[in-house]
């Protein structure tokens, strides 16, 4: 295929069309629009199925039915409309369902903004409906990685019967890059074994959630337990960036990863021995990576949308053994490249302070800078 | 090496179109290329920018603080941007819309009645290239030519039969600027 | 004699329903409109061809009940769940089975909108003016005055406002195409449910948009009186506030001979 100019909204539709999605079911919700604009009229033209429903809590309930009958099925929302789809998505859950969701994350809490962000790092990472249970987060970081994320996502969503979560937010949803869509792939023709599609020649099946018998429910605990340590063994995935010979390691995700690229570039060009590590999976998080970075790094730096969420996965990670730094811009600010590349050479020639949350001082520098 | 242009003014002036075209030119220059626009409802009359990264490697980040270029369509993206740009780098000012010098003297700046020469082709609305063509040749970070032909490949159907008129403009802007550089050559 | 031949069988489960012992309380009338749908799942030949949505409530565990494919919804989501299944499979025969709380209360958007787009659904409605399952407090439906126990003096309208009728409201959206009230309180009013779940499913298979039987039922257990009272309670007291009737038939249906 060639490089076409895409924008990250229209991307992740057009890649999950491609991936042979037979419905999708939104509500509008700026800044991911565009996705379901997209869909509204090519879903249609392939006769797939394409409805708006009234809410975000209609939406992911038509995904959930949709999803009982085997066929590969997604929604999209931004940070609020996600927050209204926590009920559907732990019955999901619950019922053991593939289903897909794109969240192109906006500023927060409440209405918040429209602006990028990665506030909703823990409702989606550490968080999301109730009860005991994981999504795979991938959080990408260009519009390329957007479609292939979103391809893989179906895949993963299938081969675990969980529930996948591009996690991308307004920069990735709103820019235009040269990308490249993957090759249409044929709708499937045949269901797995749990799909209700009517009782024809065979017994009834049920589809739920509901265990009333805690024992049942400890045993589907323990079932999801099981796939998801299937998946912590086989689907982490990261990107590496100058870490050979790296003293200092910077992580970062989604946009403030490739902010963060950007800054460690720069300081490579000043001399610095910086590298980057950027999660692409954020659930399972690559702790085993942090932890062997953390014998060979003097100090981390942890780059976030938000005042420190990821920062406590790097914490365990590392487990005290060299400091963690932190730099976020919040609500909806992004932060360039220039503030960055202050905090690695600050970290690379000043003693830091350790022992302290590292988000008291972040707050004290974050304040006089923009005061 | 990588190139950073802001494109700033209001919601209608055509800048988010020009900031495209400059991507698909750069695309398919064989660069890598990103456009980050602002967004939201503040693109409906309010004003509209966005930001172009042309380079030879992989894009990190979509915005900067410092710019390369800088194309101003009004004078609240002036006032914003002038400051910003990075020394060395470029300003062009659509001069038809603002009454306001430039104070910064150790970047290189245009000044170009952008809407009086659209006029002249026939309509304001061309303005948006008048700039970009006296832009690329200021900054050429791309040949004109790609600009042309990412046109004729994206323009949209309903202005297709304006194409003529845009190549023009394009053009027009370029050879403003070719006169100011042999101005400022004889001088 | 023999009545237990074949020959002189006048009365059997019907083959929709699975031979499980309901965990309905005695005299809840939610057996008797299980039985109904599954008689006319037999009678239309379409059980391998239905997929029911049970609901949060009473009759969440339905579907150990019905011998066809059953999936169970959140709370007042069944219309939106059904939707997603209708989508999809747009030659299955696709029915929620609700309860007042959950469809008229914490469903009440999903139940319009099912509505409003004429999703090509069957909606069995199960009013009996109480939360059962959470052990009989006052839901949307309850009567003015009636004591439960979120409402022990009775419910107030001036602090809770007033019962909601649904048939009525289902009626007026343009997507619906039969809205009906019926009664389960005695064998002429079953007997008229009957025909109206009948129809409602014809609707389904001729594509005719969306389809709702509201059937009144009794909570013996919650109400806190005998099954005959319960009844009794139904005709005297709900039907008055609930009247019985046709609320929308579409002019096409009325033609149909069920």
């Amino acid at each position: 295929m060639p490089r076409e100019l895409l924008k990250g909204n229209v991307a992740m539709a057009e890649a999950a069309v491609r991936a042979g999605v037979e419905a999708y079911f939104g509500y509008p919700i700026t800044p991911q629009t565009e996705l379901l604009e997209w869909m509204s009229h090519r879903l249609p033209e392939l006769g797939r199925v394409f409805l708006q429903a009234e809410s975000e809590v209609a939406a992911i309930n038509m995904v959930y039915g949709a999803a009982c009958t085997g066929v590969r099925v997604m929604s999209s929302s931004s940070s609020p409309g996600v927050s209204l789809m926590m009920e559907g998505i732990s019955y999901i859950a619950g019922t053991e369902l593939p289903v897909v969701l794109i969240d192109v994350v906006r500023g927060g809490p409440g209405l918040g903004n429209i602006a990028p962000s990665q506030g909703d790092y823990n409702q989606i990472v550490h968080g999301g409906g109730h009860g005991d249970y994981h999504s795979i987060v991938l959080a990408p970081s260009s519009v390329q990685e957007a479609i292939d994320l979103t391809v893989l996502a179906f895949d993963l969503a299938e081969k675990y019967q969980a529930i996948v979560v591009v996690m991308a937010d307004g920069n990735i949803g709103q820019m235009m890059e040269p990308a490249e869509l993957p090759p249409m792939l044929p709708i499937k023709s045949e269901y797995p074994e749990w799909a209700v599609r009517g009782a024809k020649g065979r017994d009834h099946r049920i589809l739920t959630s509901i265990y009333m018998n805690p024992e049942d429910e400890e045993k589907t605990n323990l079932r999801i337990l099981e796939r998801w340590n299937k998946i912590e063994e086989n689907e982490i995935r990261y990107r590496e960036y100058f870490l050979d010979d790296a003293e200092f390691v910077v992580i970062g995700y989604g946009t403030a990863g490739r902010v963060a690229f950007s800054a460690v570039r720069s300081a490579r060009a000043e001399g610095i021995p910086v590298g980057l590590l950027r999660p692409i999976t954020l659930n399972p998080y690559p702790f085993a990576k942090v932890a062997e970075l953390a014998n060979q790094a003097h100090a981390f730096l942890v780059v976030e949308m938000n005042t420190g969420q990821m920062l406590q996965d790097v914490q365990l990670a590392v487990a005290g053994k060299v400091p963690v730094e932190f730099y976020g811009r919040l609500g909806g600010v992004v932060p360039y490249p220039d503030e960055v590349l202050n905090e690695i050479r600050r970290i690379s020639h000043e003693p830091i302070a350790v022992g302290v949350d590292p988000r008291r001082n972040w707050m004290q520098r974050l304040k006089t800078e923009i005061s | 090496m990588q190139t950073e242009i802001i494109l700033s003014g209001f919601g209608g002036q055509g800048i988010m179109f020009a900031g495209q075209l400059l991507a698909y030119a750069a695309m398919d220059s064989g660069l890598e290329v990103t456009w980050m626009p602002s967004y939201g409802p503040e693109m409906r009359g309010g004003t509209a920018n966005c930001t172009i990264i042309i380079a030879d490697e992989e894009i990190g980040s979509p915005t900067v603080l410092k710019p390369k270029a800088v194309m101003v369509f009004n004078i609240p993206s002036m006032i914003r941007y002038e400051p910003l740009v990075v020394s060395g780098g470029v300003l062009i000012v659509n001069s038809s819309l603002m009454d306001r010098e430039i104070t910064r003297n150790e970047i290189k700046s245009l000044k170009i009645p952008a809407n009086e020469i659209a006029e002249s082709i026939g309509s304001k609305r061309l303005a948006n290239m008048v700039m970009l063509g006296a832009l690329i040749t200021k900054l050429p970070v791309i040949p004109i030519e790609s600009l042309e032909q990412a046109l004729d490949d994206h323009i949209p159907d309903r202005h297709r039969h304006l194409l003529d008129s845009n190549f023009q403009a394009l053009r027009e802007g370029s050879v403003f600027e070719e006169l100011k550089l042999i101005e400022e050559t004889d001088n | 004699m023999a009545i237990t031949a074949p020959a002189n069988l006048v009365y059997s489960r019907p083959e929709s329903m699975t031979n499980i012992a309901t965990h309905y309380c005695p005299g809840c009338t939610h057996g008797i409109a299980h039985r109904l749908i599954a008689e006319v799942m037999d009678e239309m030949s379409i059980r391998e061809m239905t997929i029911g949505v049970a609901p949060v409530g009473c009759s969440v565990f339905a579907y150990n009940y019905f011998n066809c494919d059953f999936v169970e919804a959140a709370h007042g989501r069944a219309p939106a769940m059904a939707t997603g299944i209708k989508r999809v499979l747009p030659d299955r025969f696709v029915f929620t089975y609700q309860g007042d709380g959950d469809l008229a209360s914490i469903g009440m958007a999903e139940i319009m909108h099912v509505a409003a787009r004429g999703e090509n659904i069957t909606v069995i409605f199960i009013n009996n003016a109480i939360y059962g399952m959470t052990g009989g407090q006052m839901a949307p439906t309850t009567l003015p005055g009636q004591k439960t126990t979120s409402s022990p003096s009775g419910r107030d309208v001036e602090q809770t406002g007033y019962p909601i009728r649904m048939a009525e409201l289902i009626a007026n959206m343009e997507g619906t195409s039969y809205s009906v009230r019926r009664s389960l309180h005695d064998h002429k009013q079953i007997r008229k449910a009957k025909k109206a779940i009948r129809t409602a499913f014809e609707v389904q298979k001729l594509d005719l948009g969306f389809a709702m039987v509201e059937l009144l039922s009794t909570c013996p257990t919650n109400w806190g009186i005998s099954p005959q009272e319960s009844l009794q309670w139904v005709d005297e007291h709900m039907v008055p506030v609930f009247p019985l009737g046709d609320y929308k038939i579409a002019p096409i249906i009325r033609d149909l001979r069920v």
